[in-house]
């Protein structure tokens, strides 16, 4: 098959599989997950299929598998949709493909099928004591809906079936969100994340207009070729010090920080953490927020018009490196203090979707997409391993009946003999995420970006995503050392028992991932390991840009302060952490004072977002929305509306329909009965009565005939 | 000969019996008699008008057939239906058959 048509298809068996549960497979969890288990099979196998063949394409960014066909017509111009297969969809596709399945997989033996359903559990919450899930097939469905619009946003070659796809994303990460309904903390949250990622669409939106305006089209193809562009990056816009190209790229941007999680609109993502855990994994670290940093590469050129490499940045990189490197950094450090495994993880989450914008802010495009990779792998792998995790003590707590939360941290400990797979799988993704020298993937990428903004000379970029990288390791560790080193702290960790093997074979998957897949990009002038294996990926994936990006040279400096920050921060987390006992408080709550408690509250964001948004907010809508527009001018120009037809409808009753219409009617019916009453005597019923008044009739028309014409 | 005005007397004589007896008998079959009288009276005028004044067409002949044949069969449908209410109300008088009332 021809790898256009195999593109087309790709994202096809997971809408498929959607409508397929909804309307047939409802009432079977067996087959339910059957069709969405297979259909992503499908999918995966269909991309894996389009990975290879474009592997073997050579200068495949020049020559990507493309096919397009005539959607809308709209007024004087057509709208396209059509699918893109170069280097960075290809690559993406690679990544979502296997992270999908995985969680897939893995969502069979999270939500306990193969147990009987429990009579106490209702929809809406979560499965009290391992029973079934009562919304399975629920479940399946929307992830495969999920699964199509993320796919549907990796092939689209153009923005506007990208935002298709990115907005489905943005309905099922609402939809599955609030999966557990009946918890009013989750319907909160899912309406944060909806409300909150709304907020970044808008602007991504006008930003898909003004593109739109400025050159007609949404092609990625058209827009960024080298004359559109040349323009784009020529014409200033309405704000000064920014060409077309710069705002359109910060509107874009705009987009990403809802999706991604970035400063100032990272209050979602971790409240997204009521969900359940493959969601957590699958939509709020591997595949939906990937999107917003798949899109800004996407228009990498388009952000960097104008800029070559060795300038200093124009305004629009500037402003994403900015918010890049201080996500980064403040997201690290609010996972310092979260007591809660899966919070750690949306922190950590979004911190290293801040090294990648701000990779792209420095214009390390490949770097960013290299730790887009890394970062899914370990990431899912690290989301699916602390679902695993909650699912054992969860186990525990229910054998022991210890009344405990099975994310808090605290409680746990000593789950690595408990849980062998978990744990080592974890570790693999833990050290990944830190960075471990040498051997995993998150080295690689992370120190390809440190070196990145260490040779661009952006010191403060750099010192931040240092910094980060040294919390990141430590956050690491004390997450990895409450977790499963040291002594059970409670009864349910105590009993807590490994899963099932479909939730720890996607976790050994995952593990394979999150370590080797950084080996496919190291430097060629890296000391001795360099050139052992080509450095594939910046070829591969640099092929993507219309010029070549330079590779960054190695550099002892950034090296080493990764590996030291990675160590050290690893070292530190695990001497601070290994002495924790049962409700002793953290070790940095003395330290750091009151510091510790603003940071364990997020810096107030919340509050500051309830006090500055949400009640304004409300209020508008009470006062100004309900009040004054809706009673008063609406309701009033209805109203209104209602009284005047009422009046008319009266008087033309009055003065039309009564008297002349009714009279007329009547009359006629009037006239019929009296005339009859009339005549009724004539009616005898007698012959010969009959017989004179026709005698009497004839005798008239006689003498009439007789008499007037004689 | 005969002149044509004592046809028409004679037969304008007749319908006045004929129509006295109609309107003035109780007696249904009477009053189908008189009716009969009434016919009988047009027929000779008729025939009398063709025999005088348009003896080259049988217009006149025709006419007074078909009324022979009108009449016979009203005096067939006539006499029958004075039998059938005289089978069911025991009565030929013309008042008291009223049931076309209103």
């Amino acid at each position: 098959m021809q790898p256009e048509i195999m593109t087309w298809l790709t994202p096809l068996p997971p809408i498929l599989s959607f409508f397929l549960i909804v309307l047939f497979a409802r009432r079977s969890n067996r087959l339910s997950h059957t069709i969405a288990v297979g259909a992503m099979l499908i999918s995966w196998g269909l991309a894996m299929a389009v990975f290879f063949q474009a592997l073997a394409v050579e200068h495949l960014g020049e020559h990507p598998f493309t096919s397009s066909i005539a959607w809308l017509p709209t007024g004087m111009t057509t709208l396209h949709i059509g699918v893109l297969i170069d280097p960075l969809s290809a690559l993406s596709l690679f990544f979502v493909a296997w992270t999908c399945l995985a969680i897939f997989v893995y969502s069979v033996g999270y939500h306990n099928f193969g147990h009987a359903r429990d009579k106490e559990d209702v929809p809406g919450l979560p499965p009290k004591a391992g029973g079934i899930e009562p919304m399975y097939a629920r479940f399946f469905a929307f992830i495969s809906l999920f699964a199509f619009g993320m796919l549907t946003l990796v092939v689209s070659d153009n923005l506007l079936t990208l935002f298709i796809g990115w907005e489905i994303m943005g309905l099922c990460s609402y939809l599955l969100i609030g999966f557990w309904y009946a918890k009013e903390s989750a319907r909160k949250a899912m309406v944060k994340a909806f409300i909150t990622t709304r907020v970044g669409d808008v602007f991504m939106l006008l930003g898909l207009a003004y593109l739109y305006t400025s050159t007609g089209t949404l092609s990625y193809r058209a827009i960024l070729s080298e004359p559109v562009l040349e323009r784009l990056a020529g014409t200033p816009s309405l704000i000064a010090g920014l060409s077309t190209a710069g705002m359109i790229g910060l509107l874009l941007f705009f987009g990403t920080v809802g999706k991604s999680a970035q400063w100032p609109l990272h209050v979602w993502l971790p409240d997204a953490m009521e969900g359940p855990t493959p969601v957590s994994a699958m939509i709020h670290a591997a595949t939906m927020v990937s999107a917003g940093v798949y899109m800004i590469l996407r228009f990498f050129p388009l952000i960097t018009a104008g800029w070559h490499e060795g300038q200093a940045l124009n305004p629009t990189m500037w402003v994403i490196a900015a918010v890049g490197a201080f996500t980064a950094l403040f997201a690290a450090t609010i996972a310092l203090t979260q007591n809660d495994i899966k919070r750690v993880l949306a922190y950590s989450t979004i911190s290293q979707l801040g090294y990648m914008v701000a990779a792209v802010g420095i214009g390390a495009f490949v770097a960013a997409a290299f730790h887009l990779v890394t970062h899914a792998f370990f990431k899912a792998l690290l989301f699916l391993g602390s679902g695993s995790v909650i699912h054992g003590v969860e186990h525990g707590a229910h054998a022991t009946h210890d009344h405990v939360d099975a994310n808090d941290m605290m409680i746990m400990g000593g789950l690595r003999r408990k849980m062998p797979i978990t744990f080592w799988t974890f570790v693999a993704g833990g050290l990944a995420l830190s960075g471990f020298p040498l051997v995993t993937a998150g080295f690689w990428s992370k120190d390809e970006i440190l070196g990145h903004a260490y040779q661009t000379g952006q010191a403060w970029v750099f010192g931040a995503l240092v910094l980060a990288a040294l919390l990141t390791a430590f956050y690491t560790a004390r997450q990895i050392t409450l977790t499963f080193l040291g002594e059970p702290r409670s009864k349910a960790a105590d009993h807590a028992s490994e899963s099932v093997p479909t939730m720890t074979i996607p976790l050994i998957v995952l593990a394979v991932f999150a370590v080797g897949a950084g080996w496919l990009g190291i430097a060629e002038d890296f000391p001795v390991l360099g050139g052992l294996l080509p450095n594939w990926f910046h070829a591969f994936v640099g092929g993507t840009l219309l010029e070549e990006p330079l590779g960054t040279h190695f550099n002892a400096v950034p090296v080493l302060t990764s590996i030291a920050v990675a160590l050290g921060g690893l070292l530190v987390g695990w001497l601070v952490y290994r002495k924790m006992t049962h409700g002793a408080s953290d070790p940095l709550v003395k330290p750091l004072g009151p510091l510790y408690t603003i940071v364990q509250h997020k810096y107030y964001f919340d509050e500051l977002y309830t006090f500055a948004v949400v009640r304004p907010a409300y209020w508008f809508a009470e006062t100004f929305t309900y009040r004054w527009l809706d009673r008063g001018v609406i309701d009033g120009i209805l109203h209104s509306v209602g009284r005047f037809t009422l009046r008319l409808g009266s008087f033309l009753r009055n003065a039309i329909d009564l008297p002349i219409i009714n009279g007329s009617g009547d009359m006629v019916g009037e006239g019929v009965k009296r005339s009859g009453r009339g005549l009724r005597w004539i009616q005898t019923g007698r012959v010969q009565f009959y017989l004179v008044v026709g005698l009497l009739f004839a005798g008239i028309v006689l003498s009439y005939t007789l008499a007037v014409r004689p | 000969m005969i002149p044509l005005s004592w046809y028409l007397v004679f037969a304008a004589a007749l319908f006045c019996i004929g129509l006295y007896g109609a309107l003035a008998r109780r007696n249904s079959v009477a009053i189908i008699m008189g009716i009969e009288l009434m016919l009988n009276a047009v027929n000779i005028n008729l025939v009398a008008f063709w025999r005088y004044l348009s003896p080259a067409f049988i217009a006149g002949q025709a006419f007074a057939i078909i009324v022979f044949a009108v009449a016979a069969s009203e005096a067939a449908v006539g006499l029958a239906l004075i039998i059938s209410i005289y089978r069911r109300r025991s009565t030929v008088v013309a008042e008291d058959i009223d049931m076309l009332r209103w």
